[in-house]
């Protein structure tokens, strides 16, 4: 199933179950996979039009009224257009708002390098009291949702909007502050967040075959970010690779390495090298941004170099 | 219980003055503009109760231009939320009382403000989650001229009167100065009643801000209800730094300036008649 109609369908039962939960969006129901759910719910669903400032600030309004508000956009129109909002209205004002981002980096594709964020994380993540979550799967997802709903202050979701090959069974068990090892090994940590996570899992073989018995190790909420969990993997095997779908200025990369400022060990970067983004889709962009799965052994080979 | 606003207006004015000269600096002109208003909405027109801050389905008021701060924790020690010697703790490290309102730290204060423009969003949120909550609750607010400059004003008027929020009434402290200059030299925001009008807006035009009966006719007006789902803006023409001339001499020189508190208890004289 797309990651919004698991989304949507996540927001309609916390809806059902709580009139106080509404969502807010920007001209983008649509997009977000929200828009039928504004004649289920006439009284928690509001339009406002293009006008992401306002959203933000009604919602933080709305939140002071006792209401849990979600509100939605393109990730760079939900984040960096709305920067002080989010810090100001939001966070500094202590409101309970859930911040949604849809198509995340390269998976804005056709729409280019305006709607390619690839410093949200980075924008949000030097903003004191946001939590940054981004969800691998759909399972993951629908685990998350009530969890996030439950929380009491600001949250940001980066949603991949489309499907996604799943990565989690039904025996998942959600813990939004502590992130996945997925697979343990002795000779690297590969820190990933996103999409990519199916595909550092599907090159294990690769890795096998090249002497690298990795440990893969999800971390979907980048802040805080699991420190015992990081710090404990990177000690153990030695070696980093993170992989991201973001700046590695400012997102996973960053933040591992900030968990990791005391420790010496070698950490190699998947991901956006500092640059924007541009049209293609998802296939180009992973190749012109050094994002592929030959790219990510071949990190992984040079982390393990490193020791 | 009701109070003589004009003596009200004498006391925020001169606790303004006092916690301002104890610190030395601060927002003064912007402080001694709004006086007349914050006495009318909370000496008289607001359903509130200082024993309950949080009181349920209470009117509420968010101070947009959060660098009135100042103004407002004169009024709210005033009508007794807290105790009047904690005026002058006013930007003190620690203190609860910061220069830009924060709902956070100051009892009584419904809306964190200081980045201009969203705290006029935050009300319309208000607003609307009232109308949703269906608790007839007044939501004011006080905008800036300065302010009116902002982008996300605007996009807040289109959706108040989209939304049909006839339980907001905004104000705008029209006394025409701001940080640089004065507004029309800087950026012109006039004509504001047209511009809130074309936004769909009840508009009410206030010859004299500063005079108490005006603004008094003009809350009233903006209660019995405009029609129609329209919210209200209430434009008061008011003069930056009111009551103390020197500081009315300033112009934009009195948005953020130096007074002493030998100033301070001067200009309180002055306020009260007494020189």
């Amino acid at each position: 199933m797309e990651m919004r109609a698991v989304y949507a369908g996540c927001l309609a039962e916390l809806m059902e179950q709580d009139r106080r939960v509404c969502v807010l969006d920007a001209d983008l129901a649509k997009a977000s996979g929200t828009r039928k759910l504004y004649e289920r719910f006439p009284e928690q669903m509001f339009d406002c039009g293009v006008a992401e400032q306002n959203m933000a600030s009604i919602a933080a309004g709305l939140a002071s009224y006792g209401f849990r508000p979600w509100i939605e956009s393109f990730t760079p129109f939900a984040t960096r257009r709305i920067c002080d909002q989010i810090a100001i209205s939001i966070s500094y004002a202590g409101q309970n708002v859930k911040v949604v981002g849809t198509d995340p980096g390269i998976s804005a594709e056709l729409n280019g390098g305006t709607h390619m964020s690839m410093e949200d994380i980075g924008v949000l993540r030097s903003v004191p009291g946001v939590v940054i979550f981004e969800p691998v799967d759909e399972v993951q997802l629908r685990a998350a949702m009530p969890v996030l709903n439950a929380y009491e202050g600001c949250v940001y979701m980066r949603l991949f909007r489309k499907e996604l090959p799943t990565v989690f069974d039904e025996n998942y068990r959600f813990d939004l502050f502590k992130a996945d090892v997925l697979k343990e090994g002795r000779d690297l940590s590969i820190f990933v967040s996103g999409f990519l996570t199916r595909d550092v899992l599907d090159v294990q073989d690769e890795l096998r075959a090249a002497g690298i018995d990795a440990e893969v190790v999800n971390v979907h909420t980048i802040k805080p970010i699991d420190r015992e969990t990081v710090i404990a993997s990177a000690r153990k095997t030695g070696a980093v690779l993170t992989v991201e779908n973001h700046n590695v200025i400012g997102g996973l990369h960053s933040a591992v390495l900030e968990a990791l400022s005391e420790e010496k060990i070698p950490a190699v970067a998947v991901g956006v090298k500092d640059r924007f983004g541009e049209v293609g889709k998802m296939p180009y962009l992973r190749e012109i941004l050094g994002m592929t799965k030959a790219d990510i052994v071949s990190a992984a080979t040079k982390a393990v170099s490193l020791k | 219980m009701s109070y003589d606003l004009k003596e009200v207006c004498k006391d925020i004015r001169c606790d303004i003055l006092r916690c301002i000269g104890h610190l030395g600096v601060g927002h003064i002109g912007g402080c001694l503009s709004v006086v007349e208003l914050l006495a009318v909405l909370y000496f008289q027109e607001m359903n509130i109760d200082p024993k309950q801050p949080k009181m349920a389905g209470r009117d509420r008021f968010v101070c947009s231009k959060g660098h009135a701060g100042p103004a407002v924790y004169a009024a709210l020690a005033n009508r007794g939320y807290f105790d009047k010697a904690e005026l002058l703790t006013l930007n003190q490290s620690g203190t609860n009382l910061p220069s830009h309102c924060d709902m956070n730290r100051t009892v009584g204060i419904d809306m964190t403000a200081g980045s201009l423009g969203q705290g006029f969003s935050c009300a319309v949120g208000i607003a609307l989650g009232s109308k949703l909550e269906k608790d007839g609750a007044t939501v004011y607010a006080l905008v800036g001229d300065g302010e009116s400059q902002e982008g996300q004003i605007w996009e807040a008027a289109m959706f108040a009167a989209a939304k049909g929020l006839d339980n907001l009434i905004a104000f705008t402290d029209y006394n025409k100065f701001q940080i640089d200059d004065s507004v029309d030299k800087v950026n012109d925001v006039a004509p504001l009643a047209e511009k809130w009008a074309a936004f769909g807006w009840n508009v009410i035009d206030v010859e004299d801000g500063n005079d108490v009966e005006q603004v008094s006719e003009a809350v009233r007006h903006a209660k019995l209800g405009p029609g129609g789902g329209r919210p209200t803006m209430v434009i008061l023409n008011t003069v930056k730094g009111c009551g103390v001339q020197w500081i009315v001499d300033l112009g934009a020189g009195n948005h953020n300036c130096k007074v002493s508190e030998e100033q301070a208890k001067a200009a309180c004289r002055e306020i009260r008649g007494e020189d």
